[in-house]
């Protein structure tokens, strides 16, 4: 029993687990059972990909030890390079690729700036993000492109499932979800995530290509950024340059809301992605209850100190309960 | 006297100015356990980090059985069978025994370009083996190294090196910031390396310790070599004197 309880207070998504049913249940009282129904549910899960997906990727950089505040910025970037090249007549599956790439690029140099110069990732990701922004709206030119009729809407924005309760983009969410959580806790390129991220000179020792796995992260929390950004585009059926601003910091809060520490090593997909989940749960259910939605920032910021409060407590008692080693 | 296991020729460190080793030549022979000591600044990090390929020479060669070994990484000493344990710990605190036991060298159930599905299974089961073999009793290989004390760490650490056949194990300070009870335990690990066929080559500040577990003794200040003797035929005064 002890060392059951060890176990489990030791995971750090566990506060943010709980915080989540219990702030479920709240809602659904407050909102007088509007909260769980088909309805709310279906633009729930609508969204959630969106923010989810960006969150599985910051959350894999911060167990390396890094930091992107950039994806806001690339959240907005990739969908309206792509539609630049969809109003010039490209096809989807070219103008999605040249998005990806634009992505991976912005990733690359993130990562290379700040292992080369050895530089704090915040301040080479915070020059991204005013570069990346900026770039959004020349690229479109002042006026967003009109996107054209005949867009894969049936792999990303259409509503499947029983009821129609979720959207394609659900799926990937879930897929991505699923593999980034295997690749952490299965393959020996997430053993070395978390080993670069744990403790960088023990890595090195032991013959990981810390750069190289730093860089190869940046890129994937670039590409998971731009990858939300086209569903959020093709969702709502326009390129704005002003989506994602200040998604960068929810993003960072959901990562730290589900227990992964900033200082590199601790965390888990699992956990962003309920991070993920109760940042879109809150900002629903404030405006079901009633409750002025200005309350919603306050909530975010109250989370994240609480949750990593609570997580450091929990982690004192975990350590605090003697098992045999 | 049989091959030494390591010879290193005439080897030289600059840094931006500054003389870190001055030529040094030492050979160490198979099973023997040595101990480096000499103040802060007399080359002997210096040395151990061009063995364990944390740093290149400047200058000069390593032999490995006789035969000329190149070592630009850690990685390429640690395929040469040369394993390092740094006084700074070489273990993430905040990973698991088994995982930390097989970083960089996980079993692959199966591969794509170095990267793979870990064969965990195989993981477990070698760990609980590996740190048997060293004598130390641990619950669960799944307990996080962050859990365990210093000598224990150390412990594990040692149990890594045996468990992928290293033959040169250097042990840089390994019982710094250690409890008393604790650095016994690392020098009895020092002390067994030799029923495992290992050499050993074991740092430190404390001339106590080098007695108490090495066949020799090499003092070294000032980026050279100033003492080299059997452990029998020396005593504290005498290396103190030249150091």
């Amino acid at each position: 029993m002890k060392r059951f309880l060890k176990i489990y207070l030791d995971k750090p998504e566990l506060a943010a687990m709980v915080l989540l049913v219990f702030l479920l249940v709240i809602f659904q009282v407050k909102s007088d059972g509007v909260f769980l129904n088909l309805n709310n549910l279906r633009g729930l899960f609508g969204i959630l990909p969106e923010i989810g997906l960006m969150v599985i990727g910051v959350t894999i950089l911060m167990i390396c030890g890094e930091f992107d505040l950039s994806v806001g910025s690339v959240f907005a970037l990739m969908p309206m390079t792509m539609a630049v090249f969809l109003a010039d007549g490209m096809a989807f599956i070219p103008a999605f690729l040249i998005g990806m790439a634009a992505c991976a690029v912005i990733g690359f140099i993130n990562g290379y700036l700040t292992i080369k110069y050895d530089i704090p990732s915040f301040i080479t990701t915070l020059g991204m993000l005013f570069i990346a922004r900026s770039l959004t709206i020349v690229v479109s030119g002042g006026f967003p492109p009109l996107l054209p009729n005949d867009l894969p809407n049936w792999l990303f924005t259409v509503f499947v499932g029983p009821g129609d309760l979720f959207r394609m983009s659900f799926i990937w969410f879930v897929l991505v979800a699923v593999l980034a959580s295997l690749m952490m806790s299965r393959t020996n390129f997430g053993n070395w995530i978390r080993a670069t991220g744990g403790f960088l000179p023990a890595a090195k020792a032991m013959g990981i290509p810390t750069a190289r796995v730093k860089i190869a992260c940046f890129m994937l929390c670039s590409m998971l950024a731009g990858f939300a950004g086209m569903i959020q585009v093709l969702r709502l059926g326009s390129p704005l340059p002003s989506i994602g601003e200040g998604w960068e910091l929810q993003a960072v809060a959901a990562a730290v809301i589900g227990g992964t520490a900033l200082s590199g090593g601790i965390g888990a997909v699992l956990g962003g992605v309920i991070g993920a989940i109760l940042i879109r749960v809150i900002d629903n259910g404030l405006v079901l209850s009633q409750v002025d939605a200005n309350w919603f920032k306050f909530a975010i910021g109250f989370l994240t100190i609480f949750a990593v409060v609570v997580n450091s407590w929990l982690g004192k008692r975990a350590k605090a309960i003697k098992v045999e080693t | 006297m049989t091959q030494p296991i390591i010879s290193v020729r005439n080897l030289h460190k600059w840094y931006s100015g500054v003389h870190a080793l001055k030529g040094v030549t030492l050979d160490f022979a198979p099973n023997e356990s040595v101990g480096l000591i000499g103040d802060n600044g007399a080359g002997k990090s210096t040395l151990i980090n061009i063995l364990s390929g944390a740093q290149e020479a400047s200058e000069g060669e390593v032999f490995l059985d006789g035969s000329r070994a190149v070592i630009r990484n850690p990685r390429d000493a640690m395929d040469l069978g040369i394993e390092t344990i740094y006084q700074y710990n070489s273990m993430v605190p905040t990973m698991s025994i088994s995982r930390n036991l097989f970083i960089g060298r996980e079993p692959l159930k199966f591969s794509f370009m170095g990267m793979g599905i870990m064969d965990r299974r195989k993981m477990a089961a070698e760990s609980v083996k590996a740190i048997a073999d060293v004598d130390l009793h641990l619950r669960s290989p799944d307990a996080l190294v962050g859990e365990l004390s210093g000598g224990q760490r150390q412990g594990v650490a040692i149990a890594r090196a045996m468990h992928f056949k290293s033959r040169v194990m250097i042990l840089d300070e390994p019982t710094n910031h250690l409890a008393v009870k604790e650095t016994a335990k690392v020098i009895g690990f020092v002390r067994g390396l030799k029923e495992h066929n290992i050499t050993g080559i074991f740092i430190s500040h404390n001339i106590h310790h080098v007695f108490e577990c090495c066949d020799r003794i090499i003092a070294m200040a000032r980026g050279e070599v100033v003492l080299d003797k059997r452990t029998e035929d020396t005593n504290m005064d005498e290396i103190l004197s030249v150091l």
